[in-house]
């Protein structure tokens, strides 16, 4: 501590520079949690940051990222609840138990989110999107479960991807919490739905050190946008 | 990661950065060293730690928190290690067996990733006891080699205690976003497997208590879906609290229309486990 900022801008008050030195000190503490924070922002800055693209706008901070696994929650249950209201032909009745739970989960995890939201931030809460499922044919099983695969799986990485974006302040931590409430129960689905596939593939999409992976916003809606009829934009999202 | 501008990026909000680690000549020194001993996927950690004494900031203590979860990995490799072969794993079907294989190599994999972060710092693998009998190894799993079923009731134990540990210390990863992210990429594997082995008891059926099958992948309220009396207060433990449904002050039940019932509320979301809650959980298990 030498003070090399005060004999650059000497303070004309002795009674400023106390109060300057007080702010100093803040800044020592508070403003080095900030730099530890934007660490992360300095190594991603070659990221592929999504331009604005006029669409529904999923907002920014803590408030976006839930709006963004609000977009998610809503694709998964729209599916799955055309997948039990129209069941593939030759469906099990375990298969249709396991779909029916499964049909449950997403619509409580959607209509969580948007009951949160408007509780946080109720003019920040973006619409129910309209979904397109023109490419799944939901008479066919094999459809069905290749499409339910891919929806948990990019669920997943959604999530494990998203942890990083929320604040270590105010709300944050909670935030955090209810997303790894979920999270593991897309991964239980995600390992059943690879199952009733092939047997024994719960986990055949872990890495060469048994992770699961993590994908950006930008990654995740690049592939969901496929079934979203809705623009979205997610340019400002944190990074 | 280029870490020279990590510092640079702080001297702009901290110009005393450097004195904080004593001289300029000094950080870069330890970079130097550190990058020279330590697998990449490890710098980002091995930085932290720095900080951390730099700036007298640990909350929840990073290399702490990965301890923690190594010494859960350790538990779950050493108790896969154990079963596969065993003659209790023989009497199981050719897919049951080879599912057992997988997971045993993916929690040796989480053994080997988490020591290759923490380096130095990594703690030793304790001794355990799979008798659940803190080292007299007349436990109440005495036997389990030889019991199939037996195995997959601790095995669906350790799996679902996993997944809500992790999730418990999340928050406290927050500090250092690289290991957040691998402790969620690991989190999702274990309720993966917890999934799977919950399909593997259901499909034997046997001492699943009859009040609560179907078993299902994910948890139902607080149902463990094992009847063992010798540990079954010790196991209810892994599954109590689970069956919570009110989230952040959200009624899940009744949400949307009819889907969501008291059971599919709670299993809808998992819950955390404290670490506290996790030692107690494993305590029998360590000598």
């Amino acid at each position: 501590m030498k003070g090399t900022i005060f004999s650059k801008s000497p303070a004309k008050d002795p009674a400023i520079s106390e109060y300057g030195m007080q702010r100093r000190n803040l800044l020592k503490y508070f403003g080095a949690s900030a730099a530890l924070i934007s660490i992360g922002t300095a190594c991603k800055k070659d990221d592929d940051t999504p331009a604005s693209n006029g669409g529904v706008n999923l907002g920014s901070g803590d408030v976006g990222i839930l709006n963004y696994a609000y977009a998610l929650e809503q694709l998964e249950a729209a599916f799955y609840l055309q997948v039990v209201a129209t069941p593939y032909s030759g469906m099990t009745a375990l298969e249709t138990e396991y779909l029916t739970d499964i049909r449950n989960h997403e619509v409580g995890h959607r209509e969580f989110f948007k009951a949160a939201i408007t509780a946080a931030a109720p003019s920040m809460i973006i619409p129910a999107l309209e979904v397109n499922f023109s490419s799944i044919d939901f008479t066919s099983r094999t459809s069905v479960l290749n499409t339910a695969k891919a929806f948990e799986d990019l669920g997943v990485t959604a999530y494990n991807g998203a942890g990083q974006l929320i604040s270590t302040s105010g709300n944050g931590p909670t935030y955090l919490g209810l997303a790894g409430k979920i999270v593991s129960v897309e991964a239980r689905h995600a390992a059943l739905i690879a199952d009733l596939i092939a047997n024994g593939t719960f986990a055949a999409t872990t890495d060469a050190n048994g992770l699961d992976m993590a994908r950006t916003p930008a990654q995740v809606l690049a592939i969901a946008g496929a079934y979203i009829k809705t623009q979205i934009d997610a340019s400002n999202l944190p990074s | 990661m280029n870490l020279q501008n990590i510092i640079t990026e702080i001297e702009k909000v901290d110009p005393e950065v450097y004195e904080r680690f004593d001289t300029r000549r000094k950080v870069m020194k330890n970079f130097a060293n550190l990058s020279g001993k330590i697998a990449l996927a490890a710098v980002p950690l091995a930085v932290t730690s720095m900080f951390n004494k730099a700036y007298g900031q640990t909350p929840g203590d990073v290399n702490a928190v990965l301890n923690f979860a190594l010494t859960l990995e350790y538990l779950e490799a050493e108790f896969y290690n154990n079963i596969v072969g065993s003659a209790g794993y023989l009497t199981a079907s050719a897919a049951a067996q080879a599912a057992l294989t997988k997971i045993r190599d993916d929690e040796n994999k989480h053994v080997a990733f988490l020591k290759t972060v923490l380096g130095a710092a990594a703690v030793a693998k304790p001794t355990f006891d799979f008798t659940a009998g803190n080292g007299s190894g007349t436990g109440p799993f005495a036997g389990y080699l030889a019991n199939y079923t037996v195995q997959l009731a601790m095995a669906q134990t350790f799996e679902d205690t996993g997944v809500r540990a992790y999730k418990g210390q999340a928050a406290n990863l927050q500090i250092n976003r690289t290991a957040l992210t691998a402790a969620l990429n690991i989190h999702s594997v274990e309720a993966r497997h917890a999934s799977h082995i919950r399909q593997m008891r259901r499909a034997l059926d046997a001492a699943i208590p009859a009040g609560q099958k179907p078993l299902k992948p994910w948890i139902t309220l607080n149902y463990s879906g094992i009847d063992f009396p010798p540990a079954q207060a010790g196991i209810n433990l892994s599954f109590a609290g689970e069956e919570v449904t009110t989230q952040a002050g959200v009624n899940i039940i009744g949400l949307g229309g009819t889907y969501n019932t008291a059971s599919a509320a709670s299993e809808g979301f998992d819950e955390p486990l404290t670490s506290a809650q996790v030692l107690t959980i494993v305590d029998p298990f360590i000598v």
